[in-house]
């Protein structure tokens, strides 16, 4: 794990990424990331995440400020921005059902090739898709997400990497942090080793690539 | 009585105790203010909570503890809290008792529509098609017409949510339930009679040989 300013940790980004965003209605969501990616301006971005929150909150500050190209995620239902741009054609939009979409990001990064679900079948979710057989029941296979970076918010963190998520924060966190080539961390709170006990531990150290340096 | 309240009273009399239930938003959350005190129920919330409880009173707000829909929220004694593939594997898994879930149709088979008006209105699905697809028992908690037009449709014309088929209807007219693609009639608002219902009603419903007021 490298600690790095969030100016540095977000410079490493380049536009045309694709992203994992953790975060449920901008709960748990890496506030000074995004803020930093605001400020930066990467465009033509691919996000994966669950919904992108409210106008102007969260993930809508990057959908608001149109550096997002291609969002995949399951609700978008709370931001009329979002869905003013898919229907003008600037957002491609893809929404899954959220068990669906979480658990194609953990196959990502479970190194599973995808999932097989009965959610979706008989909707419009299953157009395009391969449908399997698996002793006689039918399933939806749903191929795995993977992704560029993945950037979560942690409640603590302590100076291995090892990180544990508060209350309802946690949400696609945990899961999104298996699923890129590289994980980018910021911690509500930064603590001595030792501080989690090892039972408690959600997200091992060695997963996580950089760590956001408090200012 | 307010039609959601109706609908929410009546819909609160099919828990039972230490039932793990996910309820919408809307209408459905609104059932949790009728459960009686002394039933101990377990609610879900998809953003990733068990035994979720009350918004919290004035200066007690934890930011990151809220409902599915963003709203802040108590954790009662005993609460446990996951990632949301715990959460969908709770709900896809058969794990969760009865889901309550909002509707724009029902049509007579049981299918449920309500993620989506094409063209028109777009939220996504969020976590209904998964609830609806693994929930042990899913309620919708909807009123009977909007605009005058039945809402409990011969076929939905708007997307369905799932091939699973609800269990039980439930609004301001009427409780249906829905048996082998069989829409029954099976209890009425107080004040409203059978001929009321199948008036307001576009699908075919069967009326139970003794139709009773919806006790609340």
């Amino acid at each position: 794990m490298k600690i790095v300013p969030v100016r540095d940790a977000v410079a490493m980004i380049p536009s045309g990424s694709m992203l994992m965003i953790g975060g449920f209605m901008a709960v748990g969501t890496p506030a000074r990331i995004i803020d930093e990616l605001v400020l930066q301006g990467q465009k033509e971005l691919t996000v994966i995440a669950n919904d992108t929150a409210r106008p102007g909150i969260g993930i809508g500050k990057l959908i608001r400020n149109g550096q997002v190209r291609r969002l995949i995620a399951s609700h978008i239902g709370l931001n009329p921005e979002t869905q003013k741009q898919m229907h003008d054609g600037s957002l491609e939009v893809t929404l899954l059902p959220q068990g669906t979409l979480v658990e194609c990001i953990r196959a990502g990064g479970a190194g599973l090739g995808g999932v097989l679900t009965r959610t979706g079948l008989g909707t419009l979710v299953e157009d395009g898709k391969e449908k399997i057989l698996v002793k006689g029941v039918e399933y939806l296979l749903e191929p795995a997400l993977h992704a560029d970076y993945a950037l979560v918010e942690a409640f603590l963190c302590d100076y291995n990497g090892n990180l544990t998520y508060a209350l309802t924060g946690r949400n696609f966190n945990p899961v999104m942090a298996m699923a890129a080539n590289t994980t980018i961390v910021n911690a509500e709170h930064i603590v001595p080793t030792g501080m989690i006990p090892p039972d408690h531990v959600l997200t091992p150290g060695p997963i996580v690539d950089y760590l956001i340096a408090r200012s | 009585m307010d039609p959601q309240t109706l609908i929410a009273r009546r819909i609160s009399k099919e828990l039972r105790e230490g039932m793990l239930v996910n309820l919408g938003i809307g209408i459905p959350a609104l059932v949790a203010d009728y459960v009686p005190r002394d039933l101990e129920i377990f609610f879900q919330s998809e953003n990733g909570l068990i035994g979720t409880g009350p918004g919290p009173q004035e200066g007690m707000i934890e930011p990151w503890l809220t409902d599915a829909g963003g709203n802040p929220v108590t954790a009662l004694p005993g609460a446990c809290t996951f990632d949301s593939a715990m959460s969908f594997a709770l709900i896809r898994g058969g794990h969760v008792d009865l889901t309550v879930l909002g509707g724009l149709q029902v049509d007579q088979e049981g299918h449920l529509a309500n993620w989506m008006i094409p063209g028109k209105m777009v939220p996504g699905m969020g976590g209904a098609m998964d609830l609806v697809s693994g929930a042990k028992r899913v309620i919708v908690a909807m009123q009977h017409t909007a605009k005058g037009k039945s809402k409990i449709v011969k076929k939905c014309d708007l997307p369905l949510t799932s091939q699973r088929p609800v269990e039980m209807v439930v609004t301001d007219l009427a409780v249906i339930i829905f048996k082998a693609a069989t829409a029954t009639l099976l209890e009425t608002a107080p004040g409203v009679s059978v001929e009321d219902v199948l008036a307001a009603t576009e699908a075919e419903l069967t009326v139970a040989e003794n139709v009773t007021t919806m006790s609340l």
